[in-house]
């Protein structure tokens, strides 16, 4: 089976309970992808010793009981892995090796799958386009002047390239679901809560949450069902049953009411995009579902609003890196505090320096109030209008970004601008929601596009539904030519 | 409101992050920009809005007051750049 690599994860898990294919020939073919891959930049460390090792242990006493039996698996780089360096991106962490796991990746290691590496993201998943890592910009697959989006773009480019079968990143403001769409795979923010944020180096700990990125629905199902769960080391994990979500895939949606709120439909927007909407609800009302138009009146303050919360929790989270327990230490200065100055200054990349800046200054005494506290008033505006729309529907479905991948470089001088590509992603992280972006369709450059789907909160089993029902009958399949090798 | 220079190497320097003079400039401009761009907010009137401090229907959870880690100080220690066998060691802090 010279093509395995191009499979769905649950074709995959099949062809390995089948004994089709052993987990090492599985694990030397996505090996030989990723050497073939360099070009791409998506991994930042690779552990193919440890996953061969892995992998023949499997085959020798396979137990096919397990979610991701025998299945190599690459991680963003922002996920702590136990004895394998992991850098967040950056070069304060770039000797930093973790004694201990995150409970995430845990979690897909008790269900039956390994390491294959680590994978490139924007320093401290401060970015949309993968070009403030520490180790480089990656590129998306789709084509070689694009970039994969961010923050979890070697995420994406290395899931849409082939070179892992599934993959997980974490999502502050979009990470997961600005770069699914823009390599046109699926990815899933969970509910605030559901996985837990143990063990992954920290952002803005209120919005942060890891999640699924994967070929197909189904696969983004068994991923979420492996990784999610209670987790007394996580204050804000939630502590529910956990949930069968492949088993209980269901691509019924009659009668399900799907709200379209107006304010998605932004100025400039390309009207491919509009036009892709309007696809997407075509489908779910030929599916039997009722669409009714919403209104989310302050979505337009929500990126505002985002850009103080998330900066001042940044900026109080970042404060650990001194130069002094783990991480890089810069060897100029005269005494305690310009190593710390100097390690900080050459340890942070711009993006992450500017954000501390911002969180540092709207949390600074006299700033307060005019700026977190405000904002922390307004994310509560946001949350309501949720909270109202979904009295009336089961969920909401808007485009996941208000364009398809741009070019390298295209945003860098202008933060603003890479900061508006997250306007349709950062209401879903303020409000601590669900949701889902799907591969909808092309543009005319026949790069990918991708639709949201918004849930209640712990409503991911519907929104895996409706995105099921939806990939089902969209008829797009995003086909990536292989130019690298 | 606009940053100035001498605010931003103010803040700056509450940060813990010296600031190359020759940035100091297109530092100021992006900070000034996102500024205007966060000050949307002022547009809204809050008055009577309660601030949103928990996403969670939940209040944080309390755990038995007891040991269940510990001894590790080897791991602990074993990423940092200067230590000796018990403690981190950083530049001298008294004359």
């Amino acid at each position: 089976m010279s093509n395995i690599t191009n499979q769905s994860l649950s074709k995959i898990l099949e062809s390995i309970k089948s004994k089709k294919i052993s987990s090492l020939e599985l694990t030397q073919a996505y090996i030989k992808n990723i050497e073939n891959a360099k070009k791409l930049n998506a991994f930042v460390t690779t552990t193919f010793d440890q996953a061969l090792e892995n992998a023949k242990k499997f085959d020798n006493k396979p137990n096919n009981e397990q979610l991701l039996s025998g299945v190599p698996l690459a991680v963003k780089d922002l996920f702590c892995t136990e004895n394998i360096k992991t850098t967040a991106g950056s070069n304060i962490l770039n000797n930093f090796v973790p004694s201990y796991e995150s409970t995430v990746t845990k979690n897909l290691w008790n269900n039956g799958a390994f390491l294959l590496g680590k994978l490139n993201c924007d320093e401290f998943a401060m970015g949309s386009s993968n070009e403030t890592s520490f180790f480089g910009n990656v590129i998306n697959p789709i084509g070689d002047h694009l970039v994969p989006g961010g923050s979890s773009g070697g995420s994406s480019s290395a899931l849409a390239a082939d070179l892992t079968p599934a993959t997980i990143g974490t999502d502050t403001g979009g990470s997961i679901r600005q770069p699914a769409s823009f390599t046109g795979t699926v990815g899933l923010k969970p509910t605030y809560g559901l996985c837990s944020r143990w063990g992954i180096v920290a952002f803005a700990s209120s919005l942060d949450q890891a999640g699924p990125m994967t070929k197909t629905v189904n696969d983004c199902s068994i991923m979420l069902e492996a990784m999610s769960g209670f987790d007394e080391k996580d204050s804000t994990s939630i502590n529910k049953k956990k949930e069968t979500y492949s088993k209980n895939l269901k691509d019924n949606i009659k009668g399900l009411k799907i709200g379209i709120p107006k304010e998605y439909r932004v100025d400039n927007m390309p009207k491919e995009i509009d036009e892709l909407w309007e696809k997407g609800k075509k489908i779910l009302k030929d599916l039997g579902a009722q669409l009714i138009d919403i209104s989310l009146p302050h979505t337009k303050y929500a990126l505002p609003t985002y850009y103080i919360v998330a900066p001042a929790e940044a900026s109080s989270n970042l404060a650990r890196y001194d130069g002094v327990r783990y991480g890089y230490r810069s060897q100029k200065g005269k005494d305690l505090i310009e190593m710390y100055e100097n390690t900080r200054s050459e340890g942070f990349g711009d993006e992450v320096k500017r954000r501390i800046l911002i969180g540092t200054y709207v949390l600074s005494s006299g700033y307060y109030d005019a700026y977190y506290l405000k904002a922390q008033k307004v994310r509560q505006l946001i949350k309501k209008d949720f909270d109202d729309s979904f009295t009336k529907v089961d969920a909401i479905l808007t485009p996941s970004t208000p364009s398809s991948a741009f070019k390298i470089g295209e945003k860098t001088n202008d933060p603003v601008s890479m900061y508006l590509n997250d306007i349709f992603t950062v209401p879903v992280n303020l409000a601590g929601l669900p949701a889902l972006s799907l591969p909808a369709g092309s543009d005319k450059k026949g790069y990918p596009l991708g639709l949201q789907l918004i849930g209640k909160a712990l409503d991911e089993q519907k929104i895996l539904n409706i995105g099921y029902a939806f990939e089902k009958n969209c008829g797009y399949k995003n086909e990536v030519k292989k130019w690298w090798s | 409101m606009s940053l100035d220079k001498e605010k931003i190497k103010h803040v700056a320097k509450l940060a813990r992050i010296s600031v190359d003079e020759a940035k100091v400039d297109s530092l100021t401009k992006d900070l000034n920009s996102i500024f205007k761009f966060i000050e949307q907010l002022n547009e809204l009137n809050t008055d009577k809005v309660k601030p949103l401090t928990s996403i969670l229907n939940q209040s944080l959870r309390s755990r038995k007051d007891e040991i269940s880690d510990g001894k590790i100080r080897e791991k602990i220690l074993k990423n940092s750049p200067k230590k000796n066998e018990e403690f981190f060691v950083v530049p001298k802090v008294v004359e």
